[in-house]
């Protein structure tokens, strides 16, 4: 019993310290009261972003375009796709994981939003057509993405695979138009709504034509159809080059 | 003597000059061997079974008796291979048929294939029922021996008298023949210049409205700076090669467009020719850049074999294996503020083969 009474003061007193911990750690992420979102980005872009993009967002020549106008739809899709920061600039961003935590993202994307420009973009997966989708993508995205969103090269750039991209991804990146991709504002809410529907039945789409083979197109689909022909082949070879027994 | 014996003097003798005689000595105990059957036990075995059938000793002199002809040719097979050959004349000739009458090359293609398939049928068949067929063992036999050598020379005989519908077969042969023939000596006409005027003649004249694919009508606002959109003439064809446009919307500022071509991309807006110039795929892959100081700059891309295309000055060839600028469109923007086409192409659109990498002469546009 005595040593009871000896541990719960010691139990709380490690309870309190390691809530103070956490307390600060908050703060360190912009969580803490008193501290807006946009002080903890202005913290996180002077840090993180600011040698290519100025420190006001104005962007430095050769370096980084100007931030001012691209809003929270671009830094959202860039950050979150960890996409940015990039090691250098010219560099190519692809699809990583992101060295800033969610809250981080959420403090640059609120900063760099206050620069001006559209907010996160909404979308409706549910709502949208998957046959109109298709339609819309073989028209506008298949060219480079291929039609089931596997990607391809470009000269100049890598087209990423679609296969980690979500709907509000899809969103953005037909609004924002990263890298060299053009950006596709023709393109209305509900049709917005169908492709994004149709990128994410691409990642496990129904194989209803047989095997997939990876959904990357024609060269193994020939190879599937060279294999198979040529077993065919030999098979024939065989059963006319066989004499008739007597 | 024996036969073998008798035979192999009579092979020294007749090409006893030089060479074998040279030889001569060597090769006697391998003639012997060859020859002397008796020596050796497999044709030791043979020569009892000849023996017990009962005409082993007196062969030497009894003639060989005429070949019998094997019945199990099949004459009911002869018809069938003669019929096959027939059909598959019949798909050869629908080739050159449907080479004058029709432009669709999926029935060319089923034409020939069935054709080959037809004839490929026809000869296996003809080589298992039509044709004798007889499977012999050969063991190291007396090739001295004249009735050996004759049952061999039988055997060719046979082959050929079992055939009873000769003539059909033969006929049937020659006009799949000549059929596949006119088939393969067809495609010719589609060589040289008969292209002429083609490549000219596309639905885009003066005046024709630029619609999208759905077939709404494209206007100065329907792009922004940096999108891109495939676009038709207006009521034609798309089917058309000269039809579909990749409609691209540029910064004014961006474009570098030749002096002559000034006044052609109202807004911005450049219209190239979407079938690409080096092997006639559709140029579907467009790059434009967020930030053009360390990012490739603006191009239209083919997607099978990489040529890349600069929309901003003209469609010149800035990658890849394509020998002449995607030709270009010039636009206008009509009284509603809807695109359309100020004239033809600058450049005769489709593929160019063989090294060509300019148009022939005048644009008669």
């Amino acid at each position: 019993m005595r040593r009871l009474r000896v541990l719960i003061p010691v139990a709380l007193l490690a309870a309190s310290i390691s809530l103070l911990a956490l307390e600060a750690r908050g703060a360190d992420t912009g969580g803490a009261p008193g501290r807006s979102p946009e002080s903890a980005g202005r913290r996180l872009f002077v840090q993180g972003c600011s040698s290519c993009h100025g420190f006001e967002g104005e962007g430095v020549k050769g370096s980084g375009p100007s931030l001012i106008g691209v809003g929270e739809q671009a830094a959202d899709f860039y950050l979150r796709t960890g996409r940015m920061p990039l090691d250098r600039p010219g560099e190519e961003p692809i699809r990583t994981p992101s060295p800033y935590k969610p809250a981080q993202i959420r403090a640059l994307v609120s900063y760099v939003g206050s620069f001006g420009g559209p907010p996160i973009p909404e979308v409706h997966p549910e709502d949208g057509d998957l046959a109109e989708g298709q339609k819309l993508f073989t028209e506008h995205c298949a060219g480079c993405h291929q039609i089931v969103g596997r990607g391809g090269i470009l000269p100049g750039a890598v087209v990423p695979d679609l296969g980690g991209a979500n709907a509000l991804d899809v969103a953005e990146a037909v609004r924002v138009g990263p890298y060299v991709m053009p950006s596709f504002d023709q393109l209305d809410q509900s049709e917005v709504d169908d492709l994004a529907r149709y990128v994410e039945y691409t990642h496990d789409p129904e194989d209803r034509g047989g095997w997939g083979i990876g959904h990357i197109g024609p060269i193994p689909e020939g190879m599937v159809a060279w294999l198979l022909a040529g077993v065919a082949l030999l098979f024939t070879i065989r059963l006319i080059g066989e004499r008739t027994p007597r | 003597m024996t036969p073998g014996g008798f035979f192999a003097r009579l092979v020294t003798a007749l090409g006893g000059v030089s060479g074998l005689r040279r030889r001569r000595r060597g090769r006697q105990a391998e003639l012997h061997q060859l020859f002397h059957p008796v020596d050796r036990k497999v044709d030791a075995v043979r020569e009892s079974e000849e023996a017990s059938r009962g005409y082993g000793a007196t062969r030497r002199e009894e003639p060989v008796p005429p070949p019998e002809i094997d019945e199990t040719s099949d004459p009911h097979a002869e018809l069938v291979v003669a019929l096959l050959l027939i059909a598959a004349a019949i798909a050869f000739a629908g080739f050159v048929v449907f080479y004058v009458v029709s432009e669709d090359t999926q029935l060319l293609g089923l034409c020939l294939g069935l054709g080959l398939v037809l004839a490929g049928v026809a000869s296996a068949l003809a080589g298992k029922r039509v044709v004798i067929q007889e499977k012999t063992t050969d063991e190291y036999k007396d090739y001295g021996d004249r009735e050996e050598r004759r049952e061999v020379e039988n055997h060719l005989v046979e082959g050929k008298v079992g055939v009873t519908r000769r003539k059909l077969l033969f006929s049937s042969l020659a006009a799949v023949g000549a059929a596949l023939g006119a088939a393969a000596v067809m495609p010719i006409a589609s060589l040289g210049p008969r292209v002429g005027e083609k490549v000219y003649e596309t639905p885009w004249s003066a005046g024709k409205k630029v619609v999208d694919e759905t077939g709404e009508a494209i206007t100065l606002d329907t792009l922004s700076p940096g999108e891109f959109i495939t676009a038709f003439p207006a009521g034609a064809s798309k089917e058309d090669i000269g039809s579909a446009l990749v409609l691209v919307r540029l910064e004014a500022g961006e474009l570098e467009l030749p002096a002559d071509r000034a006044g052609s991309a109202p807004g911005g807006y450049v219209a190239y020719s979407k079938i690409c110039t080096h092997a006639g795929c559709a140029v579907s892959l467009f790059r434009y850049p967020t930030f053009d100081e360390t990012q490739p700059g603006p191009a239209l891309v083919c997607p099978c074999h990489y040529s890349t295309f600069n929309p901003a000055d003209g469609g010149k060839v800035l990658f890849g294996p394509a020998g002449r600028p995607l030709p270009q469109l010039p636009l206008r923007a009509g009284a509603d503020g809807g695109l359309e086409a100020a004239g033809g192409f600058y450049e005769p659109i489709g593929p160019s083969y063989g090294g060509i990498r300019e148009a022939p002469g005048e644009q008669p546009l």
